[in-house]
């Protein structure tokens, strides 16, 4: 551009125009990216949520089988009043077939019989045996039993059955005498659909229909304990004495560095450490809670820290000068007034740090928290495993029915997730809004 | 500046007085390896107000730090002389801090309540250094203390309230009263105005008069106006040096010091 031009008469005009018009051009082009970019993501989600939810709503769904059932003493081969080891040694094995056999003369084969046994849960025989044990009256009478159907009824149920579908999206591993059972049962009104209960009361098993999450959520529960018992002091008092005390010098900074590398470190990594360190030198058993927590408390403790060193350097110096004017100690400087006005942010970075932690499978799987568990834990020290693992666990499963509990388990600890995320902000907006 | 020959300074005026609240003698201030206060000499009286003037930069801020040693809190630093409150080295090792922060007490340039109540605000002190033994005591010096910064008829409604509620002149004077609940024997003021509107500003600036009976008063201001309405003395910063001290009214009428006229008429600053 020459310099003689510049600024007069109409071409400058010109100029100025095309300027504008490009500049809001650009302006509203930077607009739509934004834009674009919320809606691809609002997209990603709606499209994993609607996914999830459709693939896992009917884990929350059980089929039961209402067939009414006479405790027949002489079948059970028990007396007037049978004690409880009594009640244990009978065959409620043979006890539970023979029942069936009567209810349903159809069976007439070998294989036709063993597929009538598959048609129900193949806990039923222990269940009615626990029915007796709780309550012997009932034997020799007849009782309404709900009987847990077997996890191929119970999917072929809910997402067959009834419905006109195509050959290749009906889901059915029934053979036609099971469905020609199943349609007569149906007819009869002995199917009922009902909340799965036993999906939040049970822990892992090999059974789908059995399979629950309680296991995984208490295992969960009881590393998370662990974990903020041990990260949130450890990290608020390293923070405060980075913050407030340490001298600044080469070995604070290289000890500022280094947290910051760590909460970068691949979270596997951790694992391998646990695995070294807690198990192999400490000698301290595998999958248990205690060592999942040290694990998560060493890969949390990072994230903690830095929130908690931000949240403390966002303290206004004035208020700590007031405080050292009027008197106060470092320490009660730091303990009125820094730690109170810091406590939101650091909370809200530990809730952060939790949900991080309770997402966490890959360094769980090297301390061995992966096992088979059906057991639901009663302390840090019992076996367990936790919500992601179990996910991880399920996926793997082969059996049609464990697909839906596998996307219900992730709905689980969605919900846990979104929880603990909300009441960070909640604890934040509710904390700060004091002053 | 690290010459190992400690430079001395004369000061014009009247630097030394007889009964002295506090005394500071060949004082020497450092930031690291900068010097930022050099030999300075003065005799603080026994409840009078004394304004430190000069531009900005000239170590009158840092100088009063050094009076309840809040300057401790900057790491690198460090403060040579004798500065004595009475007749105690307040930079002996057996003097404890905290103690002469309640015998020197101090109120900053921007109003810094504690994000807590009104109330609150006020008993820190008192609760730190175990004022008081009851609750109806603790009342007591909170009234009193409101009252004798005339805040008292504005919030006694109020006391549970945030303190950060009320206006910045209400705020400065609700830290005058902090400070003062302690009842310390020196007040020191950090341009305790400058975040001020002008009738705030007449507000804590007649405070200061009254608090003056009973008070020793050292208040740094950027404004010669002020120093000239509420101190019997003035002492003039140049530098990190203290050129001149004499009374209000000489400094501002008849200065000794040619770098003092220069200021006072508006020459430097």
């Amino acid at each position: 551009m020459s310099t003689s031009t510049y600024n007069s008469g109409s071409d400058a005009d010109q100029r100025r125009a095309n300027r504008t018009k490009k500049r809001n051009a650009a302006e509203k082009r930077f607009q739509w990216y934004g834009r674009l970019s919320i809606a691809f993501g609002i997209a990603c989600v709606l499209y994993l949520f609607t996914d999830i939810i459709s693939k896992g709503i009917g884990a929350f769904t059980q089929t039961y089988i209402n067939v009414e059932i006479e405790f027949d003493r002489e079948m059970l081969r028990l007396g007037e009043a049978p004690t409880e080891k009594e009640i244990k040694a009978a065959s409620f094995n043979s006890f539970f077939k023979k029942t069936l056999r009567a209810k349903f003369p159809e069976a007439q084969s070998r294989r036709e019989k063993s597929q009538l046994y598959a048609m129900f849960s193949s806990d039923m025989p222990l269940i009615l045996r626990n029915m007796v044990i709780e309550a012997p009256s009932i034997l020799g009478t007849k009782q309404n039993v709900s009987m847990i159907a077997d996890d191929d009824f119970d999917t072929f149920f809910k997402h067959t059955y009834g419905r006109d579908l195509n050959a290749e999206d009906r889901i059915s591993r029934l053979s036609d005498f099971q469905e020609s059972i199943l349609g007569k049962l149906v007819d009869s009104g002995a199917v009922e659909k009902r909340f799965n209960t036993i999906f939040f009361t049970n822990a892992d098993s090999r059974e789908p229909e059995l399979a629950g999450i309680r296991g995984a959520i208490v295992g969960s529960i009881l590393t998370l304990l662990v974990t903020l018992i041990l990260s949130f002091p450890i990290a608020v008092a390293t923070a405060i004495y980075l913050e407030e005390f340490a001298p600044k010098n080469k070995i604070t900074d290289f000890i500022e560095v280094n947290i910051n590398n760590l909460a970068a470190v691949p979270s596997v990594i951790f694992g391998l450490l646990g695995l070294a360190m807690f198990i192999n030198v400490f000698g301290l058993p595998r999958s248990i809670p205690l060592v999942g927590g040290l694990v998560l408390t060493l890969m949390t403790l990072p994230t903690i820290i830095i929130s908690s060193r931000s949240a403390i350097k966002a303290v206004p110096p004035s208020i700590r000068e007031a405080a050292l004017g009027m008197g106060a100690s470092k320490v009660q400087t730091v303990m009125h007034h820094v730690l109170p006005s810091a406590m939101p942010g650091m909370l809200t970075g530990t809730i952060i740090g939790m949900a991080q932690a309770l997402g966490e499978t890959a360094p769980l799987l090297m301390i061995g928290m992966v096992a088979f568990i059906v057991d639901v834990p009663g302390g840090i020290s019992d076996p367990a495993t936790v919500l992601p693992v179990q996910i991880f666990l399920w996926s793997d499963s082969p059996e049609r029915a464990f697909v839906e509990k596998t996307s219900a388990a992730i709905m689980v600890l969605l919900t846990f997730l979104i929880i603990m995320n909300s009441l960070a902000v909640w604890l934040r907006k509710r904390l700060e809004r004091r002053w | 500046m690290l010459d190992t020959a400690k430079e001395t300074y004369q000061t014009a005026g009247e630097p030394f007085l007889d009964e002295p609240k506090m005394r500071v003698r060949n004082a020497d201030v450092f930031y690291a390896d900068k010097q930022a206060i050099f030999d300075v000499n003065i005799d603080i009286g026994k409840n009078e107000v004394i304004s430190m003037i000069g531009p900005s930069g000239c170590g009158k801020s840092t100088f009063l730090r050094c009076l309840n040693r809040m300057n401790d809190t900057i790491d690198i630093c460090r403060v040579t002389g004798e500065l004595f409150l009475e007749d105690q080295d307040i930079y002996d090792r057996s003097i404890d801090v905290v103690e002469l922060r309640a015998r020197v007490g101090m109120v900053f340039q921007k109003p810094n309540p504690f994000p807590k109540s009104i109330y609150e605000n006020v008993a820190y002190g008192a609760r730190i250094h175990g004022l008081t033994d009851t609750k109806v005591e603790l009342d007591e010096l909170i009234e009193k203390s409101l009252h004798r910064c005339g805040l008292w008829n504005e919030v006694k409604d109020r006391l549970e309230e945030p303190a950060t509620g009320l206006s910045g002149g209400q705020q400065q004077r609700l830290c005058i009263a902090r400070a003062i609940a302690v009842n310390p024997e020196v007040i020191l003021m950090d341009e305790p105005c400058s975040a001020l509107d002008p009738i705030a500003t007449a507000t804590v600036e007649e405070l200061i008069h009254e608090l003056s009976e009973n008070f020793t008063i050292c208040i740094v201001t950027h404004s010669m106006q002020q120093a000239a309405r509420v101190s019997s003395r003035t002492a003039y910063f140049h530098l990190g040096k203290l050129i001149e001290v004499n009374d209000t009214s000489k400094v501002f009428t008849n200065p000794e010091h040619q770098l003092t006229e220069e200021y006072i008429t508006g020459r430097i600053g």
